[in-house]
């Protein structure tokens, strides 16, 4: 017997008034949700197969349908949730691995949400950045510890390359494979039009997008997919992913259905098969291993780019990073525990690492506690949801954030977080060619551009609330928040007082 | 009550400055008389002076001016001193009784140089030694302050409006070729003296108008290096910063100008591709010495003095020439009242510093 205990998350309700019979409902579910049985003229709804992406709701030209959750309810029981008995029912149907997309979901606290920015009163005037310059440009690179000039006054030292953002804000790395070649095309095009950078995730770059170089940061991860000496030289930066915030300590998989041809030539891999990043990395199993990869980076892009190297917020993050700096990087990436992901074990993606906030704080005071700090940049990832929390990074002590889950959410991502089926109804986490050109890279880069641009807005309006004028002067301006729901001792990893203090 | 150091305290500020670019000395009453002038723009609680040239006999030596609140403090310290300097002269800072300076600590000077061996030990420059010294004092000795530790020139400064902390310092019996003064307006009462500005670092004095929104980026940015913020005014911290570009960094001080009052990113693109790629260099180093917010700020060293405003000034700040002497203050009318005619009056731009430096020193 196979019997199935699963039941529907979600109810699909159709209201029949409305319903014209248009059947764009049933084109549009890739999950099979909808159809229509001609000789009954009635719409059937199979509520299993729906995952809330709302593709149908939003696409229904009269608005008949509304998604809701199911209303059948387990006998309520503290300890034993509705989630955690059918991920049972799941598992001890399949004896598989559970596995879960996007970032962590549960009641973690968000430290965003518990920290307030300051603005000025009487004292020092606000600045308005409509009259006044603001400038929110980054430098992103290694630093000398200092400059030094000759006797003339002429500048002697040689600067290390730099990745120069016009806003403190990139696209977090999300890979071909992951997310469909449109997407990475509405990526790559705003990241151009915004000067800023997109980051290729570890699935290689397309050809395509070459022309994208300037504005492409290339990653090196542990299954070196696509990686070749052309794909290092035209991109802005390398990036070494060690890790990454949804899933610390477990490498990737795509599987082969997802390979088609295009994929198959970027990654370098056949088609159909099954693309496996191993955990770590089996050239760097210590710090010095990581140090000879990023020197054999450098020498074989002539020191032209600066090398990124991506690492999960886990408990020793500070530690790591300050090693990270000594071994030569150039940048770091810290990617939090709420970062987003196409797939991941559940298990891992919900209990292993730490809140970006706090990995955050604590990072950029242990460098400068080793007096490092200004050495290099850090970039922070993992759920950056808002402009406001691009504000409180950078105060904590961030060069700048990159958003992958919420440039996802602008290219219509609804947050249904079935990516690792790859039947994305939006076009973004597929790669079915009926599925993905539902994705027009003309109207969603803009979109992207929108998105950015309007943080950048409200950035500067914060910015100038504060008195200040450049971004540099809010990087690790901690006096500039204020905790509120706090306890001491996060307080004190935060490096911030009180509300009221 | 917390005092100053354990909070921060924003302020307003009159600011005004002298210097003789030939090095002739004069006495203090004039810095007096401008920064009196601006009686409005204090409220009682801070004012002082920096003077610089005043100690020709003993200019070879560190002079500490040290505030102490007990005697018992004051034996601490000077045994720490005695272990660290050999002392050439010691004594209190002579003063009068003022109407409305009260609650004077104990006043002192010492002459002091570093011992030898106690610098060759640690392969430091005499300095960098002392300075180490004073932070050390003024970190660890609770009750003690050294507010003054330059050569050949010292800060005076009290609780009280400035007029009065000059006539209680006796500065018209001074005589010095540059002076620096500055009276406080804070939002609630420092609580000591040592609160109350210029702040000096060894030959560095600051005085400043402004609240600086920048102050933790910069503060954080200077502790990296060793320094330690234990007033936390903006004074303090842009002395150090000073003190970080110019003397342990050895920038020049134009370029070191460029980075606490940055050109905008703008401004750089129109230069040409050799300054561009130094002001880049110089901006993406030292990003966090920028200073923001409002401020302006005279800057006194050995070399001269130095003022400069915010990028977008959002403070005021008037400069004049007339013959040796280079005036800068809060208002115009605070030169005018203490020089007829000036050859030369005018408002410098944001960012834009006005150097007067002794002649030869540039």
């Amino acid at each position: 017997m196979n019997l199935n205990f699963n039941s529907p998350l979600f109810e699909v309700i159709r209201d029949e008034k409305k319903c014209v019979k248009c059947k764009v409902c049933v084109m549009e579910c890739s999950n099979k949700v909808h159809s229509y049985d001609e000789k009954k003229d009635v719409f059937k709804t199979d509520d299993i197969k729906c995952v809330n992406c709302h593709r149908c709701v939003v696409l229904c030209p009269t608005r008949a349908l509304i998604i809701k959750k199911y209303p059948l309810e387990f006998r309520e029981n503290k300890n034993w949730s509705e989630t955690t008995i059918k991920e049972i029912y799941k598992q001890s149907q399949t004896g598989g691995v559970l596995l879960s997309s996007m970032g962590n979901p549960n009641p973690f606290p968000i430290y965003w949400d518990k920290i307030l920015l300051n603005a000025s009163q009487v004292t020092n005037p606000s600045i308005d950045p409509l009259r006044e310059p603001m400038e929110t440009k980054v430098m992103i690179g290694r630093k000398p510890e200092k400059l030094e000039f000759d006797f003339n006054g002429k500048l002697i030292t040689k600067m290390p390359p730099q990745v120069s953002l016009t806003m403190p804000i990139m696209f977090a790395a999300m890979s071909y494979g992951a997310i469909s070649k449109n997407a990475h095309e509405s990526l790559a095009r705003a990241a151009e039009e915004l000067g800023i950078c997109c980051n290729t995730g570890e699935g290689g770059l397309n050809k395509d997008f070459y022309k994208y170089g300037k504005n492409t940061i290339v990653q090196v991860a542990s299954g070196r997919f696509g990686v070749h000496k052309e794909y290092l030289d035209v991109g802005v930066a390398i990036e070494i992913k060690i890790g990454q915030g949804a899933k610390p300590g477990i490498g990737g998989h795509l599987p082969g259905r997802k390979v088609g041809e295009d994929v198959s030539a970027t990654r370098m891999i056949p088609a159909g098969c099954d693309a496996i990043s191993p955990a770590p990395h089996h050239d760097i199993y210590s710090i010095e291993d990581l140090r000879q990869l990023i020197f054999s980076l450098k020498e074989v892009t002539h020191y032209e780019k600066p090398i990124f190297v991506k690492i999960a917020a886990v408990h020793n993050a500070a530690a790591i990073a300050s090693g990270v700096v000594r071994a030569g990087a150039d940048a770091i990436v810290v990617d939090g525990f709420r970062g987003g992901t196409g797939a991941a074990p559940t298990r891992v993606r919900d209990n292993v690492g730490i809140p970006i906030g706090l990995a955050l704080a604590s990072i950029d005071q242990k460098l400068r506690e080793e007096g490092i700090r200004n050495q290099i940049s850090l970039l922070v990832a993992g759920s950056i949801r808002n402009s406001a929390d691009v504000v409180k990074a950078i105060a904590l002590g961030a060069d700048a954030a990159c958003i992958g889950t919420a440039a996802l959410i602008a290219m219509g991502c609804h947050m249904c977080r079935t990516c690792t089926t790859g039947k994305c109804n939006w076009g973004i986490a597929t790669q079915e060619p009926d599925l993905e050109k539902r994705l027009d890279p003309d109207i969603m880069y803009k979109r992207l551009v929108n998105l950015v641009s309007a943080w950048n807005h409200e950035i500067q309006e914060m910015l100038g609330g504060m008195g200040i004028n450049a971004i540099d002067s809010l990087r690790g301006n901690r006096l500039m928040l204020r905790g509120i729901g706090l306890n001491e001792r996060e307080l004190e990893i935060l490096g911030i007082k009180y509300a009221g203090e | 009550m917390l005092k100053e150091g354990e909070l921060r305290i924003p302020s307003g500020c009159a600011i005004s400055g002298i210097i003789n670019k030939k090095g002739k000395r004069f006495s203090g009453e004039e810095i007096i008389k401008s920064i009196a002038l601006m009686h409005e723009r204090s409220n009682g609680l801070g004012g002082g002076f920096a003077a610089y040239g005043i100690y020709p006999k003993y200019k070879e030596f560190y002079a500490f001016h040290i505030f102490y609140d007990n005697l018992s403090i004051k034996t601490q310290v000077e045994d720490f001193l005695v272990k660290h300097f050999e002392i050439e002269s010691a004594g209190n800072i002579p003063t009068k009784s003022v109407p409305n300076i009260k609650d004077q600590p104990l006043i002192w000077r010492y002459f002091v140089y570093p011992r030898i061996y106690m610098s060759k030990e640690e392969v430091i420059d005499e300095d960098e030694f002392t300075s180490r010294c004073v932070i050390k004092i003024n970190k660890e000795y609770k009750s003690a302050y050294v507010f003054s530790s330059g050569k050949n020139m010292g800060a005076f400064k009290g609780v009280g409006y400035p007029e009065g902390v000059g006539e209680f310092f006796m500065l018209d019996r001074y005589e010095g070729y540059m002076w620096i003064a500055h009276g406080r307006f804070p939002t609630n009462t420092p609580g000591w003296w040592g609160g109350a500005h210029p702040f000096t670092m060894l030959n560095w004095s600051v005085v400043h108008n402004g609240e600086i929104s920048s102050y933790d980026t910069n503060r954080r940015f200077v502790e990296m290096f060793g320094y330690k913020c234990t007033l936390q005014t903006d004074s303090e911290v842009i002395t150090y910063l000073f003190d970080l570009l110019v003397r342990r960094h050895k920038m020049p001080m134009d370029k070191a100008l460029k980075a606490v009052a940055a050109p905008f990113w703008d401004d750089i693109e129109r230069e040409s591709k050799e300054i561009q790629n130094e002001l880049k260099s110089i901006r993406a180093v030292y990003s966090s010495a920028l200073i923001n917010g409002p401020f302006s700020i005279i800057l006194g060293c050995q070399k001269g003095m130095i003022a400069l405003n915010d990028r977008i000034k959002l403070r005021s700040m008037v400069a004049a020439e007339k013959g040796d002497r280079t005036y800068v203050a809060s208002e115009e009318s605070a030169i005018r009242i203490i020089c007829d005619n000036p050859d030369r009056v005018w408002s410098p731009r944001g960012g834009e510093a006005v150097i007067a430096l002794l002649e030869g020193k540039n």
